[in-house]
């Protein structure tokens, strides 16, 4: 096992060079075994006492991508995890106690470990790739660092900057890395090694740390810094929901001017965190991630892509397509419909490369195409025209015959079956379902929609599609509402119930808030739209006889659709902000929460008795990417095992006899109560 | 004149063409960048193709003041249309003919066998031409740079004069002749005097311009155009026409050149835009190998010389050895597409082969060589109206001289334009 990871060679200059080469995978992750064969190669070179060390990956995707996070799962007790934690600081210890100069060249990312690796070398030199990021990402998964970056980072850059990175687990990309002192120079990957190699030989003079962050490390200005900084992350995360960065905050506060005693309670804060529902689900929620990112590996050529309907939709998704990389042709009508799209698109753009000369160099792949003249050339055509059979299948009798073989022919309609609108194509089995949500930007969910006998091939290259252009496949079986929308509306249907009933709206939002929900039913139903809302609830209605609260159709007589017309069931500013009236002295009914979400949860179980999707992970990942699901719950079903099947059936039927039959317990509950698993499902996969 | 022959060894054909609008120069920097607007005709141009854009061979690009952040534009231009790492290309200048020279190049390199498949074309952003700090300044700036000391750099700043502030208008050095000292517009008041155009007759014609073009946009003439779009709008025609342009009316302007006294003004010049023009040219083996359907045939290209106070007459000098090379007469030219340099300018040249004196002496004939019918030239308009982004307009006259021909369903054009510094161009175009 020993030398399986790490190789190690000395250079003529007596440089030691020590490089990461996990074994069996692409990226290097710390895991124990690598772990542990570091420790003994590090122990090698305390006594070979080489002029300097050199630490570097062999990888090509980046340096170091953190801790293994399959070995988390395997702790039980804080216990445990407190004893490979500071097992883990030792090493990093080892690291920074080296009689000789360490450098630690950074080829892409260091994340997590990997960054709090590199952080107990002397200096680090990085790519300046804009690939290459930095950060910790602990907080996502509900931890804070554990193998020394609360001290180190605090030390190195000053607790303003750490913090910031801690506390939101964002990317520092090399410019602005090289900016706050987190490493000691970026230069182009080429000269990596030369950049190493001069720092080994001659290692710059370290400057002492600045009186202001010394002065920030004293006790009385930790308390009022400890007390802003609660302050800001009250604005993103309950402390219930999310209790890791608050951890964190109290580590520093209390230990921030004692770096030794520091290390032990991270050590513990991080071990206590591990073993909390909030850190399992949000881990389980990353493995979903990975889980739907695996659903679209086939490769395929995808250049060019033709949309149709240069609506909301339509040109957004055009505009996405474009900015990750593809050739798009938008077409519609007149360019008068395809002129607003392209003025968001360019919005888009300057926001993401902070740049109008880099924008316009993406504008540069939109081609405006009112004759569909691109047809032809198309990898992938997606339909986005309006909800209308018929307008659909002319309109595929048209693109059929320009297409060239092998191209995907998808729509992104939300509501209407395939099978209603492929009968005419010569092979009707091509047709695929490509729905992306809105705004397709910030929303990485996408359903990729087949019907029993849609060619597989077809369904594959969509799901491939959709990983190329960085979205998350989800593959659903084509059914009215598919999963995302059929889910989430009786969960907005009980809301507007709850609002018949005379209760504020601003408490119907709060309490699925305070569920974990990242915006509440109403405020959510504003803004799709309840034009939208309204026709996906009817058709709905229709296919399964979901109960459409009242007062739904005046609002659409009266044009009021929402954020788009400014009026919903909210008023909207100029800016899009709501005006939400305050409830002044009124006390909300204590089961608010549980009906919707009850209602949510009663709907997948309903999709998974149907077999919409293969299996419940796949579903929890689905609600939580396509509808922000409170990721610390860990998505519906897991939700559901953790809650027990039989207390949500139980208020099922209690809700059942004081509000009516539409929480009538759905047939599905009862494999879930029996096996504890929906075993239909997961036998079909 | 010698026996010259342009491209009869392997046939250029022109495919297609696509321009933008031209949009006027309102005193500020343009929305639209040379290179965007090339980019935006060209994407459109080239969607529409049964090739892709990496077949092209060469893509080369007339441009008379590229911006300095968009060096050698033609090759900027090629990578921004997807052409890929592998298709070269290069920019043209030769003032107003930049495009009708791009044009040329790339036909004499698919008439040599050297290439199949070229774009060429122009573009130009006037309303973005540099604005230049003086010598002055530039001096002033170099001293300080190099005083090291604050007294040094005391001493220097002591010298500093408000003249020093005073830029230098990249457009007007342009548009000037450094040689005879007259910037264009003189030029035309020279060759106005020399034949006695009127005043009146220059407004009249200008008045005409825009008329012919409102139209033609009517009547849907315009469809080579390929729409901009800024903030949710699409920008479709060319916005300088004047539909409630009347002589009266622009017979009150000021004259802008020779001031007080002369007679070219603002109105009966080519207006200052930015656009763009492209033209896709194949040779017969990509014909057949994409099945393309051309456009038309670029028979022959000429071009002349003539003494830079009278470049306004430089159509007359190229166009009269085409016409003789290709045993062709005025009459014989179904259209013309004359650039409209000046409205005076058009109506010298028109004079100048009505004169036998002038075409006995300047163009060696035996008398004169006729007129043009006013029905066969510029019968959509031309710069006074649509305006002259001058890196682009050579492109622009030879596609539409061959739109003119499809839609009248006749055989033979002339594309033809008058240079700054004493230059004529003219393209002879067949429609097969």
């Amino acid at each position: 096992m020993s030398n399986k990871h790490w190789k190690l060679d000395t250079d003529n200059n007596n440089v030691a060079w020590l490089t990461l080469d996990q074994a069996d995978t692409g990226t290097n992750v710390l895991s124990s075994e690598v772990m542990q064969e570091l420790h003994n190669r590090l122990n090698e070179l305390e006594a070979q006492k080489p002029l300097a060390l050199i630490i570097k990956s062999a990888k090509k995707s980046g340096f170091i991508a953190g801790a293994d996070i399959s070995m988390f799962e395997t702790f039980d007790t804080p216990e445990q995890a407190y004893e490979m934690v500071r097992n883990g600081q030792g090493i990093m210890d080892q690291i920074e106690n080296l009689p000789f100069p360490t450098v630690a060249q950074i080829n892409g990312f260091a994340l997590g470990g990997g960054l709090e690796l590199a952080l107990a070398c002397d200096y680090r030199v990085m790519t300046d790739s804009s690939k290459a990021v930095l950060g910790f990402p602990e907080v996502k998964l509900g931890l804070c660092p554990g193998f020394g970056g609360t001290v180190r980072a605090t030390q190195l850059i000053g607790v303003t900057a750490a913090m910031d990175m801690m506390l939101t687990g964002r990317n520092i990309r090399p410019k602005a890395a090289k900016r706050m002192g987190l490493v000691t120079q970026i230069v182009p990957a080429r000269h990596l090694d030369k950049a190493a190699e001069m720092i080994a030989l001659k290692p710059p003079i370290k400057k002492a740390r600045s009186l202001k962050f010394k002065a920030m490390d004293s006790l009385p200005s930790r308390k009022v810094l400890a007390k802003v900084l609660r302050k800001q992350v009250a604005k993103k995360a309950k402390k219930s929901h999310y209790p890791a960065p608050y951890r964190m905050i109290d580590l520093w506060e209390e230990f921030g001017g004692d770096p030794q005693t520091m290390y032990k309670e991270e050590a513990r804060a991080i071990s206590e965190l591990m073993v909390t529902d909030t850190s399992r689900s949000l881990v389980r929620v990353f493995g979903l991630q990975n889980k739907l990112k695996a659903g679209g590996k086939s490769k395929h050529k995808f250049e060019h892509v033709h949309v149709i309907g240069a609506g909301v939709m339509g040109g957004d998704i055009a505009a996405w397509c474009a900015y990750r990389g593809m050739t798009v042709s938008l077409q519609d009508r007149e360019y008068k419909y395809i002129a607003p799209a392209l003025e968001r698109a360019q919005k888009l753009f300057v926001k993401k490369t902070r740049s109008a000369q880099k924008a316009s160099y993406v504008m540069d792949r939109i081609i405006p195409d009112v004759n569909g003249d691109c047809v032809g050339q198309a990898d992938v055509v997606i339909e986005a025209i309006y909800e209308n059979p018929e307008a659909k299948r002319a309109l595929y009798a048209s693109l059929e015959p320009k297409m060239k073989a092998g191209a995907v022919l998808a729509t992104n309609t939300s509501s209407i079956k395939l099978e209603d609108i492929s009968h005419e194509l010569s092979d009707p089995n091509r047709l695929i379902g490509l729905h992306f949500f809105n705004p397709v930007a910030l929303m990485p969910l996408v359903e990729v929609i087949g019907t029993d006998t849609t060619n597989k091939l077809d369904l594959e290259k969509g799901m491939a599609f959709t990983r190329k252009i960085d979205r998350l496949p989800l593959a659903c079986k084509s059914s009215p509402g598919f999963v995302v929308n059929r889910v989430l509306t009786p969960y907005m249907n009980e809301a507007f119930f709850i609002a018949n009933e005379g209760v504020p709206l601003i408490e119907i939002d709060k309490a699925a808030t305070d569920f974990g929900m990242p915006m509440g039913p109403i405020e959510l139903a504003d803004t799709v739209g309840l034009d939208v809302a309204g026709h996906v609830g009817k058709i709905l209605a229709d296919a399964y006889g979901i109960e459409m609260p009242d007062g739904l159709e005046e609002m659409l007589e009266k044009k009021h659709l929402g954020k788009k017309t400014g009026q919903g069931f909210y008023t909207y500013d100029k800016k899009g902000k709501p005006h939400k009236p305050k409830a002044e002295n009124y006390t909300a009914p204590a089961d608010l929460a549980e009906r919707m979400v009850y209602q949510y949860l009663n709907e997948a179980v309903a999709v998974l008795r149907d077999g919409v999707v293969t299996d419940p992970e796949s579903l929890d990942a689905g609600m939580i990417f396509g509808t922000g699901f409170a990721p610390f719950r860990g998505g519906p079903i897991h939700y559901i095992r953790s809650t027990g099947a039989n207390n949500i059936v139980a208020k099922l039927k209690e809700f059942e006899n004081k509000y009516g039959a539409r929480f009538k317990p759905d047939a599905g509950w009862d494999a879930f109560i029996t096996t504890g698993e929906n075993s239909n499902n997961t036998e079909s996969e | 004149m010698s026996k010259r022959n342009a491209y009869n060894d392997r046939p250029v054909y022109v495919i297609d063409g696509a321009r933008t609008p031209f949009l006027k120069a309102r005193g500020k920097p343009g929305l639209f960048s040379a290179s965007e607007l090339a980019v935006n005709a060209g994407r459109t141009l080239l969607a529409r193709q049964p090739f892709s854009p990496e077949d092209l061979d060469e893509v080369v690009i007339g441009c008379a003041m590229p911006s300095p952040d968009e060096p050698n534009i033609g090759r900027l231009i090629a990578l921004r249309l997807g052409c890929g790492d592998e298709t070269p290309g290069y920019t043209v200048m030769r003032n107003c003919a930049s495009a009708m020279q791009a044009v040329d190049n790339a036909a004499k390199d698919i008439a040599l066998g050297r290439a199949d498949l070229m774009l060429a074309g122009g573009t130009e952003a006037m309303s973005r031409a540099p604005v230049l700090f003086n010598d002055d300044m530039v001096n002033f700036l170099g001293d300080l740079a190099r005083a090291r000391k604050p007294m040094d750099k005391l001493k220097v700043f002591s010298k500093f004069r408000p003249g020093h502030l005073k830029p230098v208008i990249g457009i007007m050095k342009g548009l000037t002749d450094p040689l005879v000292d007259l910037n264009m517009g003189q030029t035309c008041e020279v060759i106005a005097h020399k034949f006695d155009i009127t005043r009146r007759e220059m407004d009249e014609y200008s008045v005409r311009s825009h008329l012919r073009l409102a139209n033609a946009v009517d009547e849907g003439y315009m469809d080579e155009i390929v729409p901009l779009f800024h903030k949710g709008k699409v920008l479709g025609e060319d916005d300088g026409m004047r539909r409630d342009s009347n002589a009266d009316k622009l017979g009150t302007i000021k004259p802008f050149f020779d001031r007080k006294v002369g007679k070219v003004t603002a109105a009966n010049s080519s207006q200052i835009t930015d656009g763009s023009a492209l033209l896709l040219l194949a040779s017969e083996d990509a014909v057949k190998k994409y099945n393309l359907k051309p456009l038309g045939r670029l028979v022959d290209t000429e071009w002349a010389g003539l003494n830079a106070a009278e470049m306004g007459l430089g159509p007359v000098y190229a166009t009269t050895p085409l016409l003789q090379r290709n045993n062709l007469s005025l009459a014989d030219i179904d259209y013309w597409e004359l650039n409209e340099a000046f409205a005076g300018q058009v109506l010298a040249c028109q004079a100048a082969w009505e004169d036998d004196e002038f075409c006995q002496k300047e163009l060696g004939l035996d008398k004169a060589l006729g007129s043009i019918d006013p029905e066969k030239i510029n019968i959509d308009g031309g710069a006074v109206s649509l305006g002259h982004p001058v890196g682009a307009t050579g492109a622009r006259l030879s596609l539409h001289a061959l739109n003119v021909l499809k839609r009248k369903d006749q055989k033979l054009a002339i594309a033809t334009l008058c240079i700054g510094g004493g230059l004529g161009g003219a393209m002879l175009l067949e429609r097969v």
